[in-house]
């Protein structure tokens, strides 16, 4: 209980810092939101008024406070380049990048560990080369080539899906998943690669321990210590890993949503980077930054839970 | 230790194993160490020379276009828009009727540019970061970590897109960008390295013979530094080529009309059903880049750190 307090006075801090790291750095960039909301022909008189109401001419402390206490009142500011409440852009967008992420996690922890184990048990098929260079191959390809493959391949020439056709949830949930798949194998694959070399490792290290000479003397079968016994030992080594992999599967969500024209808070982010509309960038950041703290949190805790040997050394 | 099992026997070994280390240690001893392509594959040579003849390749196609391309990179041929890779244009042409491998030459160049110039800049910056921190350690230290595993557990391209929303829009604003992205983990890397050696008997016996902390520093513990730090500068790079291609491909890096993989790549991707190799061609380059650089980081790992 103390640890589970500790780890979230650390996550706060951190939050903290991030908050006003963010904060300041998008107010030391250069350009004024006013004269950019209202073009260069706008009067002097305008850009005072507009400032006023965006609160860019009180002290910093005054506009961090008050815009903190906005965003905690799901109020973010309003968009440079939509000129709408950036609580409402984000509407909707968030759960499509979350589910997106979701698929991709669920792909990546479960081929991650079946691939991991199968390899590890099964050395004499596939030698060690071929294995290597397959993992030299997986994280050579950029997300967004292997996207545009598995468009090319599977929507244009097999016509499993259409290509830039997105279905919203609610209208279609069979059409949603069918189209979702697509951009979530592809940001799946790299880290599939990167977790299951990981497992591979890790069962061939297990396998030398005594737990499975015991096993083995007791007769169990082979894919029986594997898949029971070791499993569980590998389990809990992929869990600190859990956070690097979401890091991972955000960024390539990122450049993914871009290529498959998926309306998430990723090309969102793209569109207002572009375009310079910091209120949406800044909103962005924190909700990633967020998002990425409460995962690394329940990792913390996770490994905490699962691993009676950390606990007691504690 | 894995591959040296395996060389043993096949099949999967059960219960413990002689160390395997101490075999392969025991080959090295002997000096009879069998030239056979297996024996490559254990010292991390076979993956060097793959590395090395893939990254050769390409860095001459990209120094070669500095001088000659066989077409002209920007002229648009009407005449022969959307052709098929043939002798005359090994990687075709696109719908412009652009030379797409004159183009994936050039954009080699760029690409190899950008990429070799911000691992360069981070690795630099995190010699004298590391150094430093590991020497003098304390509160330095304890600040200057706590930033770095707060950049470092967030997304990589975030950063990179937040550094470019910031910084005014240049042709090399992708540089800063980048550079920031490959800082904590070389960082770390020399921060290691550093702890490692501060206290070694020929640190302590360089620091009574009077040397300069400087000297110290950069003249006896970096040199020991260097194989650990080229092997992941060298996977640095090739996730640079990575980043640079994606925020290309995202119209945030090298800005139009200069050739780019991942613009090229953008580019293609509408008319990747008439015209498949338009994407294809710049798409395998990234791709054989980075299994080189893979390869050679692989190599360095195996040669110098087992």
């Amino acid at each position: 209980m103390r640890y589970f307090a500790k780890k979230l006075g650390i996550m706060l801090v951190t939050l903290f810092v991030i908050s006003i790291v963010t904060f300041w750095l998008f107010h030391i960039v250069p350009g004024d939101p006013a004269q950019m909301m209202l073009g260069t022909s706008a009067s002097q008189e305008q850009l005072e008024k507009l400032r006023q109401e965006l609160g860019l001419d009180r002290p910093l402390q005054e506009q961090y406070v008050e815009w903190v206490s906005g965003s905690l009142h799901g109020d973010f500011g309003t968009s440079i380049q939509y000129r709408k409440p950036v609580a409402k852009l984000l509407k909707g967008k968030l759960s499509v990048t979350l589910i997106l992420g979701a698929m991709a996690l669920t792909l990546v922890i479960l081929l991650g560990i079946f691939l991991g184990i199968f390899t590890a048990g099964r050395k004499h098929v596939l030698s060690e080369q071929i294995l290597n260079f397959l993992n030299i191959l997986g994280i050579s390809f950029p997300g967004f080539f292997l996207s545009i493959l598995l468009i090319w391949i599977f929507g244009l020439l097999l016509h499993w899906f259409t290509p830039g056709r997105f279905v919203t949830f609610s209208r279609n949930p069979v059409k949603f998943f069918q189209f979702m798949i697509w951009p979530a194998i592809a940001i799946a694959i790299p880290q599939i690669c990167v977790l299951s070399k990981y497992i591979r490792t890790a069962v061939i290290e297990e396998v030398r321990s005594d737990y499975v000479r015991t096993a083995r003397s007791k007769g169990s079968t082979r894919n029986r210590i594997l898949y029971v016994h070791v499993l569980k030992n590998a389990i809990i080594s992929v869990v600190p890993l859990i956070g690097m992999i979401v890091s991972g599967i955000f960024s390539g969500s990122i450049v993914i949503e871009q290529v498959f024209g998926i309306p998430g808070i990723g090309r969102l982010l793209i569109a207002s980077v572009s375009a310079r509309d910091y209120p949406t960038v800044q909103t962005l950041v924190m909700y990633i930054a967020i998002l990425i703290l409460i995962v690394n949190f329940i990792v913390d805790i996770m490994i905490q839970v699962l691993d009676p040997r950390i606990r007691i050394s504690r | 230790m894995a591959k040296a099992v395996n060389t043993n026997a096949a099949g999967m070994k059960w219960g413990r194993q002689p160390n395997a280390a101490d075999k392969v240690g025991a080959e090295k001893q002997s000096g009879k160490r069998k030239a056979s392509a297996d024996s490559a594959w254990v010292t991390g040579d076979a993956e060097l020379r793959i590395g090395f003849v893939i990254v050769g390749i390409i860095l001459f196609l990209a120094l070669l276009s500095i001088f000659y391309t066989p077409y002209d990179v920007y002229e648009m041929n009407t005449a022969v828009r959307s052709q098929a890779p043939s002798a005359e244009h090994f990687f075709g042409t696109d719908n412009f009727g652009r030379d797409v491998f004159s183009r994936a030459m050039t954009g080699a160049r760029f690409t190899l540019l950008v990429s070799g110039s911000t691992v360069l800049m981070a690795t630099a910056i995190s010699i004298v970061l590391g150094l430093v921190c590991g020497y003098v350690g304390g509160m330095l230290d304890e600040v200057v970590m706590r930033v770095i595993d707060a950049i470092n557990s967030f997304p990589s391209i975030l950063i990179a897109l937040v550094m470019v929303s910031i910084l005014n829009y240049g042709k090399l604003t992708i540089i800063p960008a980048l550079v920031i992205m490959f800082i904590p983990s070389f960082t770390r890397i020399v921060r290691t390295g550093t702890l490692q050696y501060k206290n070694a008997e020929f640190v302590m016996s360089n620091k009574v013979f009077g040397d300069s902390d400087f000297r110290i520093l950069f003249v006896h513990i970096l040199p020991n530094i260097y194989p650990l730090l080229l092997s992941s500068v060298v996977i640095g790079l090739s996730n640079a080529i990575l980043a640079e291609s994606s925020m290309s491909y995202l119209g945030l890096g090298i800005q139009p009309p200069i050739p780019s993989w991942g613009r090229m790549l953008k580019e293609a991707q509408d008319i990747i059903f008439s015209t498949p190799w338009a994407a294809i061609a710049p798409g395998m380059m990234i791709v054989f880049t980075i299994v080189g650089l893979n390869c050679i980081g692989e190599g360095i790992r195996k040669k110098y750190l087992n």
